[in-house]
């Protein structure tokens, strides 16, 4: 298996379109890559260097990316073609960032999670089992034990932070045909606990408070990913904790080391295990296995 | 300002929160500029001013100073000391006070504009309320009786402007039954007859029409989208994307169309098919549940037109004042 490489997606011609006057939306691919995530990662970064005038907001998403810009300073046709050249110079395997490599417990199959996922079963495309025996079983796992030793057993890339503040948007880093994929809930939840772990399209998702959600529900996490008020550490410099481009490392808890890193966590004591490493897409794609051990080195 | 009665909803806003989309924060904001702006001007505020946004039924406020006020957007028959009062008209007030509102004849959301704006504490450069994570605003929420608000310091020539009033043909109609939108984004997704019905169909306005998204029932859109093998990561519905960004002001088909508002949640994996035209959020802030609306394509030359024309409209109206 040591051999395996992350397969570099060829993506088609982005799509530009306008959102109204005031917005334009980049769709790089219709399918979820690396490729196109680490694209529009670069491509968004080079724009708000290039700080243009007129732009108000610029957000990369998975697979694609969004501007929101002043109309009467900047047409939209301009903008467009600013960021078609910026496509064209854009290659993003000489493209490297730093990133941060967190390590994020998570107690998988935790009462808080499962008692959300049976009050909201009628809602669900399998009643008579949980999310995470629905999920283990059409992603073809023998057990719920083997899915989640998957879920946690390689790191998963920040690509998206949305939908709500400081939700981080999560894609595996392996191959694609170890990726897990799932459905979403047929009809969404009107509740969800903080910290619980979802999981729905290909990507897990990490929900900062309360709230409605249409994600499968694995597990809960005792670590905050959004402090409003900037108190806790590890949230100096921003609200949210992670970016997209950082990287997450779920680890199995149990319930004890939960509620000693939940009171830890509530009383202003808890640190973070994060360090930061210079990512290499090449080298990621190339063996992604060992480049991912190579990275979570930094934790120990 | 000390708050005597809430009312339904009331939040403290100002023109919005901008540059953290990225980190999933929604602008905020008053949800009708249009009234924002000009309230704030016939008191002499600039329109990043923070005003009283209140929803359907307005508050009760008291007046602790002496101030300079004015209310735009819905009608809901202000009074003070129980004298009726004009809107979209700068009017004085004595310390002591008290502003009622009852519920809104006409429109949705009205505006209470205060020379010297409502002056509480600025998160992330905004006065904004944002409630669904507490910030902005007072204390992050909705207004409740015995709140008190700080009152900023009034433009040297506020009480001049006491009686300015903005002529009839210059405030907005509020009952507008066609949206205007740019369709775009994934309207790909689409099929050349549910494009045809989406545009023709009328859509009513549902009781789930608040600050983040107006939910709109209508015809079954599940057979309007082209059946396609869903690309990796997207999951199965016809309806599911990768997980992207919304633009505020668009339109996503999550079993019927929700118009992201100005407390939008920022992405998401439900298909987006167009976009409203920045002035007409204004228009759709207006609409109140039940009512019916039909959307309108027109290209962006056209969008980009409609916003000058409301520009120039303000512009007019600034000179005016």
């Amino acid at each position: 298996m040591s051999d395996r490489t992350i397969a570099r997606q060829e993506l088609p011609s982005p799509r530009y379109e306008y959102g109204g006057d005031d917005w334009v939306f980049v769709e790089l691919d219709e399918a979820m890559s690396f490729d196109a995530n680490f694209k529009a990662q670069a491509i968004t970064q080079e724009i708000r260097r290039n700080s243009l005038e007129g732009l108000i907001e610029v957000a990369p998403s998975n697979a694609s990316y969004l501007i929101q810009f002043d109309p009467s300073v900047l047409h939209p046709d301009e903008l467009i073609d600013e960021l078609k050249s910026l496509e064209d110079e854009t290659d993003v395997s000489e493209y490297q960032w730093e990133a941060r490599v967190f390590d994020v417990p998570v107690f998988y199959d935790d009462p808080w999670t499962h008692e959300t996922v049976m009050d909201f079963r009628e809602r669900h495309q399998d009643p008579d089992s949980t999310d995470l025996e629905y999920s283990a079983e059409i992603n073809g796992f023998d057990s719920v034990e083997a899915f989640i030793d998957h879920h946690s057993g390689a790191p998963h890339m920040v690509t998206m932070i949305g939908f709500v503040p400081g939700l981080p948007f999560c894609f595996q880093m392996v191959p694609r045909d170890e990726q897990i994929e799932v459905p979403k809930y047929e009809q969404p939840r009107t509740a969800t606990p903080s910290r619980a772990i979802g999981f729905g399209g290909a990507f897990t998702a990490i929900y900062p408070v309360p709230g409605a959600g249409g994600y499968q529900l694995y597990g809960r996490t005792p670590v905050e990913v959004l402090d409003v008020d900037q108190e806790l550490s590890g949230f100096e410099e921003s609200m949210v904790l992670p970016n997209p481009g950082d990287i997450l490392n779920f680890r199995r808890i149990d319930r004890e080391e939960y509620d000693a890193i939940r009171e830890a966590v509530e009383d202003g004591t808890y640190q973070y295990n994060y360090d930061r490493v210079e990512f290499e897409p090449q080298a990621f794609f190339e063996d992604p296995r060992g480049y991912n051990e190579q990275l979570l080195e930094v934790l120990d | 300002m000390r708050v005597l009665d809430g009312g339904l909803v009331t939040t403290v806003q100002d023109t919005g929160r901008y540059g953290h989309y990225h980190i999933g924060m929604p602008p905020s904001g008053a949800m009708d500029q249009f009234a924002h702006t000009v309230g704030n001007w016939l008191v002499g505020n600039d329109d990043s001013d923070a005003t009283l946004e209140m929803t359907y039924m307005g508050a009760d406020v008291e007046f602790e100073d002496d101030a300079v006020f004015a209310v735009t957007g819905a009608d809901m028959d202000p009074s003070l000391e129980d004298e009726p009062v004009p809107t979209w008209t700068a009017v004085r007030a004595e310390a002591g006070d008290t502003l009622s509102f009852e519920f809104a004849t006409e429109g949705a959301r009205s505006y209470l504009a205060v020379a010297g704006g409502i002056d509480v504490e600025p998160v992330m450069e905004s006065r904004s309320t944002y409630t669904l994570i507490g910030i902005g605003g007072h204390e992050g929420r909705s207004l409740e009786e015995g709140d008190e608000l700080p009152i900023g310091e009034a433009a040297a020539d506020a009480d001049e402007m006491v009686g300015t009033s903005i002529g009839e043909e210059s405030r907005p109609d509020y009952s507008t039954t066609e949206i205007n939108v740019v369709m775009g984004l994934c309207d790909y997704r689409l099929t050349d007859e549910g494009r045809r019905r989406f545009l023709d169909a009328d859509w009513t306005v549902s009781d789930e029409a608040d600050r983040v998204g107006y939910r709109f029932e209508g015809p079954d859109i599940t057979d309007m989208f082209e059946e396609r093998e869903q690309p990796f990561g997207a999951g199965p519905d016809v309806t599911n994307v990768v997980d992207l960004g919304y633009p505020v002001g668009s339109i996503q088909m999550a079993g019927q169309p929700i118009i992201l508002m100005r407390d939008a949640v920022t992405g998401g994996g439900y298909v987006t098919v167009g976009t409203v035209v920045s002035p007409e959020r204004d228009a759709l802030a207006q609409c109140r549940t039940h009512n019916t609306v039909d959307f309108n394509a027109v290209d962006v030359e056209e969008a980009l037109e409609i916003r000058r024309e409301r520009d120039d409209l303000l512009e007019e109206i600034r000179g005016s004042l």
